[in-house]
């Protein structure tokens, strides 16, 4: 019996965190520069990208026996994630014919250390959706309210981009942006002919130095494998660490949290955790919660967080928590382009990422379905990888040979091997990423008979797109299938009809969940109030992405990033007030 | 899965049996000829990550015949020619037994297409492909590197040339000698000022003002 009692550790914290990605790190790091004493608990081990035993960056593929495959990784072997779709002993499930795919990065840091680095801001027409298009919900909070973090938050851990003046798109504080790829300038150039704007896209990525502790970017490419220069936003480097050199941070790494310990009061008291190494079950105190473990990992604490005061699970009086989940859209294509054969060749890695892109320019009276996309572009001459060739047979049989003259698809050889060379850098792709419809009835909940190794309840997706979102993936490729064709390009594969749903992702696939803690003024509808405090508790927190009451066709990180800050200060404010 | 399990899995999977071969002489289940487990994170692999690699470095899976076959149908695929190797430098029969370890879904398409073509060559030349003359490989490799031309009943083949072909460019690619021969010229530190002015010139492009600005 002994080896499982729960230890309860004497230090009572200010404040403790679970979870230390983008909305985790900024809480540490904004209350641990106000001097909160914080525990701060990372299911994952610690991880620092600039030290050698863990840096993957610059390597060769030939230094991995499987050439960067994806067989462990499922970004590949030199991707910085650990984790994955699947986790030994942390299963989820799904019900009635629902597919949705989670991934989850078990790492100091979480998903900021391998994430894409695009930072859009919401533009104020995505915080009031529902006053627009009747469907949905608005915000409790505006653009306004969330600018002076915006601000802050672009000086604080560095963007580039451009003053572009375009309404729903609000600029921010930028650094310079990198100089487009030449497939990027043709994309340009044949996009903006269809009317679609083509604008240097806006990544967390210095082009130049913001202080001491960072290097500036040194283009290799390779942000998806975590940056030793520290170049990039991954929130083990920017805020994590810092945060722990203030001295006010203990680092609880490998914990696993269990659930949210509260009061006969209802207020929290602490967090208990299993220890991932010793397998012991841990309980730290604190006088203030604060959860930041993902939109799912946040609802499934509140939920497994039951107490007589909280019967439905913590902050769930309104039963909304795990409602409301949704991911964004995503549907992509990619082509060849004849007059970027046999190119002269150069280093032309840059950062890692695209230096361009397309915001949403539609107005939605004229379409029919809701909301909007923004497009991603990739191509050019990239790093050699696992994959790098096959399929060559898909289209090697509509260009002519070296001597002009038509030659069947496939073939071996010299004239395959010319083939490889001067195809290189010619290739193309274009991905869409767009706002659904936030639904009740997608969401998570916890699944009443399965729990994971350490024997907490894990969650039970449900989940199915809507018309909406169908609608918005074919529009998608009859756009992506313009653009190809202005660039006088050979779309590539087969374009994806409705039985495939227009190429739609399953969701989860574009690893955008939030929703799933829902803030808003009136506390029968939501968990949390405008500055993400658990209505019917004080004390608790939430600042992923797990309050957003709609997602946006933006990516969520730098508006996790804003709140949180928003949010720590709101704590900071309320403690001196004496109301906290 | 930690390695103890991974052997005895191997060791008991119908694999081992006529398929996958564990190191030299060593049963089951037996750990002398691997290194310690690992311990902690080396050169970016996690201690669980290097463990699977020093397991599935010890096994074997082809057979020397079917090595040889493999190593003649990538050289065909890719050769060497007066300016640069061809896949048998750049190691590529190698890759593809690491690769047929790594991924199981691939040992059966693989091994299953290499006797295919075996009794394909057996059928019409009388020989293992191996032992075909030159002029009789590609007239059998050319009933199956074109899918688009290939007749029906050689389509299995043309799944395992397609394949065949994709594992060849990709282990070839992914070599030295294959970034030799691209010309790729990334992968190190450098300063990106955009694309070369002649490139720009030839296209017809150049850049907005707005990167002109410091």
């Amino acid at each position: 019996m002994n080896d499982f009692q729960i230890k309860r550790a004497a230090k009572v914290y200010d404040v403790c965190i679970v979870g230390s990605g983008a909305g985790g790190g900024m809480a540490a790091y904004t209350l641990a520069n106000a001097g909160a004493k914080v525990a701060l608990i990372e299911a994952g081990p610690y991880y620092d990208p600039k030290d050698p035993k863990y840096i993957t960056q610059l390597k060769a593929p030939w230094e991995s026996p499987r050439r960067g495959a994806s067989t462990t990784r499922p970004f590949g072997d030199f991707d910085a994630a650990w984790g994955g779709w699947q986790i030994d002993g942390e299963p989820y499930t799904t019900k009635d014919g629902t597919k949705f795919d989670w991934f989850r990065s078990r790492m100091l840091g979480g998903r900021t250390n391998h994430w894409g680095r695009i930072s859009l801001r919401f533009g104020p027409d995505d915080f009031r959706r529902r006053s627009l298009d009747g469907l949905g919900e608005d915000w409790p909070i505006g653009y306004d309210d969330v600018k002076p973090f915006y601000d802050r938050l672009d000086r604080l851990v560095g963007i580039f981009g451009s003053i572009e003046g375009i309404r729903n798109e609000p600029d921010g504080i930028f650094l310079p942006p990198p100089k487009p790829r030449l497939h990027e300038l043709l994309i340009k150039k044949g996009a903006t002919g269809l009317g679609i704007p083509v604008i240097p896209s806006r990544l967390s990525i210095l082009t130049k130095a913001i202080n001491k502790e960072r290097g500036a970017c040194f283009y290799c490419n390779q942000c998806s494998r975590g940056c030793f220069a520290y170049a990039d936003f991954s929130s083990s480097s920017v805020l994590c660490k810092p945060a722990i050199a203030t001295g006010n941070v203990d680092l609880y790494s490998n914990a696993m949290a269990r659930e949210v310990l509260t009061g006969p009061d209802g207020l929290a008291t602490g967090v208990s955790y299993v220890d991932k190494i010793t397998l012991k079950e841990e309980i730290v105190q604190a006088k203030i919660v604060i959860l930041a473990a993902s939109a799912g990992e946040s609802a499934r604490l509140l939920l497994n967080s039951k107490s007589t005061r909280h019967p439905n699970g913590l902050a769930n009086g309104s039963g909304v928590v795990g409602k409301y989940l949704h991911d964004s859209t995503g549907a992509s294509r990619s082509a060849f382009v004849p007059t970027l054969m046999n190119r002269t060749r150069y280093n032309e890695d840059g950062v890692g990422g695209m230096h361009i892109y397309s915001p949403w320019w539609l107005e939605n009276k004229k379409l029919d379905f809701p909301r909007g996309y923004h497009i991603e572009y990739w191509g050019g001459m990239g790093m050699p990888a696992y994959g790098f060739g096959w399929g060559i047979e898909g289209l090697n049989g509509k260009i002519s040979g070296m001597d002009g003259k038509p030659k069947p698809a496939g073939g071996y050889g010299k004239s395959l091997k010319e083939d490889y060379h001067r195809f290189y850098g010619a290739y193309v792709g274009m991905a869409g990423r767009g706002e659904a419809i936030p639904r009740e009835d997608n969401y998570c909940e916890i699944d009443p008979t399965t729990v994971d190794k350490y024997g907490i309840p894990v969650l039970r997706f449900h989940y199915k797109w809507s018309d909406y979102e169908i609608k918005q993936a074919k529009h998608m490729q009859d756009t992506f299938e313009q653009i190809i064709s202005s660039m006088g390009g050979i779309a590539l594969g087969e374009k994806p009809g409705p039985e495939r749903n227009y190429g739609l992702e399953i969701p989860g696939r574009i690893i955008h969940e939030v929703g799933t803690v829902r803030m808003g003024n009136n506390p029968d509808k939501t968990a949390l109030n405008s500055f993400q405090q658990a209505h019917e508790a004080k004390n608790v927190f939430c600042v992923d992405a797990g309050p957003f009451v709609s997602q946006a066709d933006k990516n969520t990180t730098w508006t996790i990033m804003a709140l949180s800050m928003r949010t720590s200060e709101y704590i900071i404010d309320q403690k001196k007030k004496g109301n906290l | 899965m930690d390695r103890r399990d991974l052997l005895k899995y191997m060791a008991l999977s119908p694999l081992a049996a006529g398929g996958l071969l564990t190191g030299a002489d060593a049963q089951a289940g037996e750990l002398e000829a691997l290194p310690p487990p690992a311990t902690d994170f080396l050169n970016g692999r996690s201690p669980e990550e290097q463990d699977r690699d020093a397991a599935l470095a010890q096994q074997k899976f082809f057979s020397e015949a079917e090595l040889k076959t493999i190593g003649q149908l990538a050289e065909l695929i890719i050769p060497a020619d007066d300016k640069s190797g061809g896949a048998t430098e750049a190691g590529v029969p190698a890759f593809i037994e690491f690769m047929a370890k790594d991924q199981p879904n691939l040992q059966t398409p693989l091994r299953g297409g290499l006797r295919w073509l075996d009794n394909q060559a057996s059928k019409q030349f009388g020989k293992l492909f191996v032992d075909c003359a030159d002029a009789q490989k590609t007239a059998l490799l050319d009933q199956i590197a074109y899918p688009e031309l290939a007749k029906p009943e050689m389509k299995p083949g043309v799944s395992f040339f397609n394949l065949m072909r994709g594992l060849t460019a990709t282990g070839y690619f992914t070599t030295e000698i294959g970034f030799k021969y691209l010309d790729y010229r990334g992968n190190k530190p450098n300063v990106w000022d955009g694309v070369p002015q002649e490139v720009l010139d030839k296209y017809g492009l150049k850049y907005d003002p707005i990167y002109s600005k410091k």
